[in-house]
C-alpha cells in the first residue's frame, strides 16, 4: 500500500511539473528581495512613495497614522514628509490629481496601489518599475518590458537614464529579452536599484501591514501547539496503554 | 445498562435525557479499536466546522454586503482596522480550503474501507449530500470579498446555468436576481451563506452521525465489530469513543492546528490557491481577467466541465458531465458488488484501479486551475472517461475480483 501510494506521488509530480513548465511564457520577473522588516528601507520607499507615487496614484486603504506607527515615526515626521495633500493625520492616503484629471491625461485612471503588491507580486513591481525603454511609437516616449504599451509614463528616466530594448527574433516576430543604459542618469545604477527596491518593499508592506507581526506570532502559536502536542501525545499514551 | 445518577443529574436526567445522550454517543458508543490515520478526518471535519462559525460570525460582524462598500469592508476594514480581523479572516479563508482537504480525504477513506457498503448506504448518502452543500457553501462565500475572481468566478459558473436549454436564460436571472450579477447576487448569496446553507449543513451532519451511531462505526479491516460481543452485549473490538478516541483525536486535532497555523501565520495566500491574487483587485464587470480559475476545491469538476466538447456551441454537454460527476457518488454503495469492505483483503488490481483514480482526479484538479491547451484538454479527456469509467464499470469488474480472506476479528497492524 505504502509503495502504492509513493509511486502516486511520484507520478503526480513529474506530470505536475511537466504541466507547470509547459505553462511559462512572457518576460520573465527578477527577483525582488524586498525585506520588510528593514525599517531604514521602508522609511525610504515610503518617501519616494509619496514624492513619486501619491501625485497620481492613490492608497486609499492605508492611513497615514498607521505607516507612521508601523515604521516609528513621529506625527509631525510623517506630516511634513509623506503627508503632500495636508490632510489630517488618521486620514488614508489619497492622490494629489483627481481621477477625472488623471483619465484625461494618461487614457486610463491609475490603479489604487493598497494591494497592488499582493495582487501583482512584489517581483512583478520590481521588474516593471525597472523595465521602462525608450520607444518613440508611444506618447510618453516609453514602454515597459513586463506592461507592453502602459499608460504610465517613465517617472524614473532622470534618475535611471535612457534605456534601450533588446529585441530577440522568434519565428518572425521581434520579442523584448531585456534592457541596456544607453544614457546615463542622475543615480548610479546601484544607487537606483536600492531607491526601486525601497519603493517595492514599501508597497509589500502597505499591502498588508502587520505581515511582520503575523510572522512573529506564528512562531509562538507553533511553540503553544508544539508543548500541547507533547502532553496530548503522553495522554494518549496512557490511556490506550490496555489497548491491544 | 443506563446508570442511574442522583442529586443535579438525576433531577436533569428525569427531565432531559443528558447522561442517556452523553452515554449513547461518546461514554457508551463502541468503536472498533483499530482505527488507523484515516480517521481522524471525521472529527477534523466538525472542528473545522466549528473554527468556520466563530470565525464567520465575527466577520459578518464588520462585513458589508453591497457591491459599492463590500471589497473596501474586507481589505481596509477587516484586513486593517478592525483589530485582529486579518486573523480572523485567514482563519475563514484558510478554513474553506482545510474544509475541503479534509472531507476528500474523509471519502476517500471511506473509498478504500467500503464505509459506504450495507448498513451504511445512508451515511454515504448523507456524506455526499454534505458536500454538496460544502460546495455551494464555498461558492457562494468567494463572491462575498467581491475581488476580480470573486465576480468572474461567480460568472463563470452562473453562465453554466444559461447553458440549459429552454430555460437557461430565465433561470440564471433567477438566481442573480438581475441581468448581471450585482448588488442583488451579492445580497442574496451572503444571506445563503451565512444563514441557509449552514443550517442545511448543520442538520445534515446531525443526520450522518445519528446514521453513523446506529449502525456503528466501520474499520480499516471492514469487519463488523457487533458481530463479537462479550457477556454485557458489548462488542469485544469495541473500546468507548470517549476517553478512547477523544483523548486520540486531540492529538490528531493538534497535528492538524499546527498544519493549519503554519498556513494562517506563514502563507495565508498558499501561493494564490487559497486566495487568489487578481481577488486582490476590486471586482470589475468591465475588465475580464487574463486567465479565471475557480479556487483548487472546485478545480477536478472545472476541468470534467471544460473536457466535454461542447454540442452546437452550447457548453449544456459539459454542465451534464460536471454534475454526473457529483451525482455518481451517491450510487456508489450500488455500483460497487463486491461484498468485502475493507481494500485490504479485495484484489490487487483493484488497488490499482483506485490508486489510478486518485492520479486521475489530482490531474483533473491541476488541470482546472490552468489555461486549456490541446494537450491538456486531451488530458483532462482522458482523466474525464477515468473518472466516469472506475464508477460505472464498477458493477461488472467488482464481480471479477478475486478476494483475500477477510479475518473474523479487527486486527491491529
Amino acid at each position: 500500500m505504502k509503495k502504492i501510494i509513493l509511486t502516486l506521488l511520484c507520478l503526480i509530480a513529474m506530470i505536475n511539473t511537466g504541466l507547470v513548465m509547459a505553462n511559462s511564457g512572457g518576460y520573465p520577473t527578477s527577483p525582488a528581495n524586498v525585506n520588510v522588516d528593514d525599517m531604514d528601507s521602508l522609511k525610504r520607499g515610503a518617501k519616494v512613495f509619496s514624492e513619486y507615487c501619491l501625485s497620481c496614484h492613490s492608497a486609499k486603504y492605508v492611513r497615514f497614522n498607521r505607516v507612521a506607527t508601523d515604521l516609528g515615526m513621529t506625527e509631525s515626521e510623517t506630516m511634513s514628509d509623506l503627508n503632500n495633500l495636508g490632510v489630517k493625520f488618521g486620514s488614508t492616503m489619497t492622490a494629489v490629481m483627481t481621477k477625472e484629471y488623471a483619465k484625461e491625461s494618461f487614457g486610463a485612471a491609475p490603479p489604487d496601489l493598497s494591494l497592488v503588491a499582493r495582487s501583482r507580486g512584489v517581483d512583478w513591481l520590481y521588474t516593471y518599475l525597472t523595465g521602462f525603454y525608450a520607444d518613440s511609437s508611444r506618447t510618453t516616449g516609453h514602454n515597459n518590458v513586463i506592461f507592453k504599451d502602459v499608460g504610465m509614463p517613465n517617472i524614473f528616466w532622470q534618475q535611471e537614464g535612457v534605456k534601450k530594448a533588446i529585441y530577440e527574433e522568434h519565428e518572425g516576430e521581434k520579442h523584448v529579452v531585456g534592457v541596456e543604459v544607453v544614457e546615463k542618469g542622475t543615480m548610479a545604477p546601484e544607487e537606483f536599484d536600492t531607491m526601486i527596491r525601497d519603493l517595492v518593499a514599501f508597497l509589500a508592506y502597505i499591502g498588508e501591514p502587520h505581515q511582520s507581526y503575523r510572522k512573529s506570532l506564528g512562531v509562538y502559536v507553533l511553540i503553544f501547539l508544539f508543548i500541547f502536542f507533547g502532553v496530548a501525545y503522553a495522554m494518549k499514551k496512557d490511556y490506550w496503554k490496555d489497548v491491544h | 445498562m443506563e446508570q442511574k445518577t442522583n442529586g443535579l443529574m438525576g433531577w436533569i436526567d428525569a427531565r432531559y435525557p443528558a447522561t442517556k445522550t452523553w452515554e449513547k454517543h461518546l461514554a457508551k458508543y463502541y468503536a472498533p479499536k483499530n482505527f488507523n490515520f484515516w480517521y481522524f478526518f471525521g472529527s477534523l471535519a466538525f472542528m473545522v466546522l466549528v473554527i468556520q462559525i466563530l470565525s464567520g460570525v465575527f466577520l459578518a460582524m464588520f462585513y458589508k454586503p453591497d457591491t459599492a462598500l463590500a471589497f473596501q469592508s474586507v481589505e481596509m476594514g477587516i484586513m486593517r482596522d478592525v483589530e485582529w480581523g486579518w486573523l480572523i479572516r485567514y482563519f475563514h479563508s484558510t478554513g474553506a480550503s482545510a474544509f475541503f482537504i479534509v472531507v476528500y480525504l474523509h471519502m476517500f477513506r471511506a473509498l478504500l474501507y467500503g464505509s459506504y457498503k450495507k448498513p451504511r448506504e445512508l451515511i454515504w448518502i448523507f456524506g455526499v449530500l454534505i458536500f454538496l452543500a460544502l460546495m455551494a457553501e464555498g461558492f457562494m462565500g468567494y463572491l462575498l470579498p467581491w475581488g476580480q475572481m470573486s465576480f468572474w468566478g461567480a460568472q463563470v459558473i452562473i453562465n453554466l446555468v444559461s447553458a440549459i436549454p429552454f430555460v437557461g436564460d430565465d433561470l440564471s436571472i433567477w438566481v442573480r436576481g438581475d441581468f448581471v450579477i450585482g448588488d442583488a447576487t451579492l445580497n442574496r448569496f451572503f444571506s445563503l451563506h451565512i444563514v441557509a446553507i449552514p443550517l442545511i449543513l448543520i442538520g445534515l451532519i446531525f443526520a450522518h452521525i445519528v446514521a453513523l451511531h446506529e449502525v456503528g462505526s466501520n474499520n480499516p479491516d471492514g469487519v463488523e465489530i457487533k458481530k463479537n460481543k462479550d457477556e454485557n452485549g458489548i462488542p469485544l473490538d469495541g473500546i468507548a469513543f470517549h476517553p478512547y478516541y477523544s483523548v486520540k483525536d486531540i492529538v490528531g486535532v493538534i497535528v492538524f492546528l499546527m498544519l493549519f497555523a503554519s498556513v494562517v501565520f506563514f502563507a495565508p495566500e498558499m501561493f494564490g490557491y487559497f486566495l487568489e491574487h487578481a481577488n486582490f483587485e476590486p471586482a470589475n464587470p468591465l475588465k475580464t481577467p487574463e486567465h479565471i480559475a475557480p479556487v483548487w476545491y472546485f478545480t477536478p469538476f472545472y476541468s470534467v466541465l471544460r473536457a466535454v466538447p461542447s454540442i452546437a456551441g452550447s457548453a449544456f454537454p459539459g454542465v451534464i458531465a460536471m454534475g454526473a460527476a457529483i451525482v455518481v457518488l451517491f450510487f456508489l454503495p450500488w455500483l460497487d458488488r463486491n461484498p468485502v469492505k475493507s481494500i485490504r483483503y479485495r484484489a490487487s488490481w483493484y488497488k490499482i484501479l483506485v490508486g489510478l483514480f486518485v492520479v486521475a482526479f489530482i490531474i483533473l484538479g491541476i488541470l482546472g486551475t490552468m489555461a486549456p491547451t490541446e494537450g491538456r484538454t486531451l488530458l483532462a479527456r482522458i482523466c474525464t472517461f477515468y473518472y466516469f469509467a472506475f464508477f460505472l464499470l464498477m458493477p461488472i469488474y467488482t464481480k471479477m475480483e478475486v478476494n483475500k480472506p477477510v479475518p473474523e476479528r479487527v486486527t491491529m497492524k
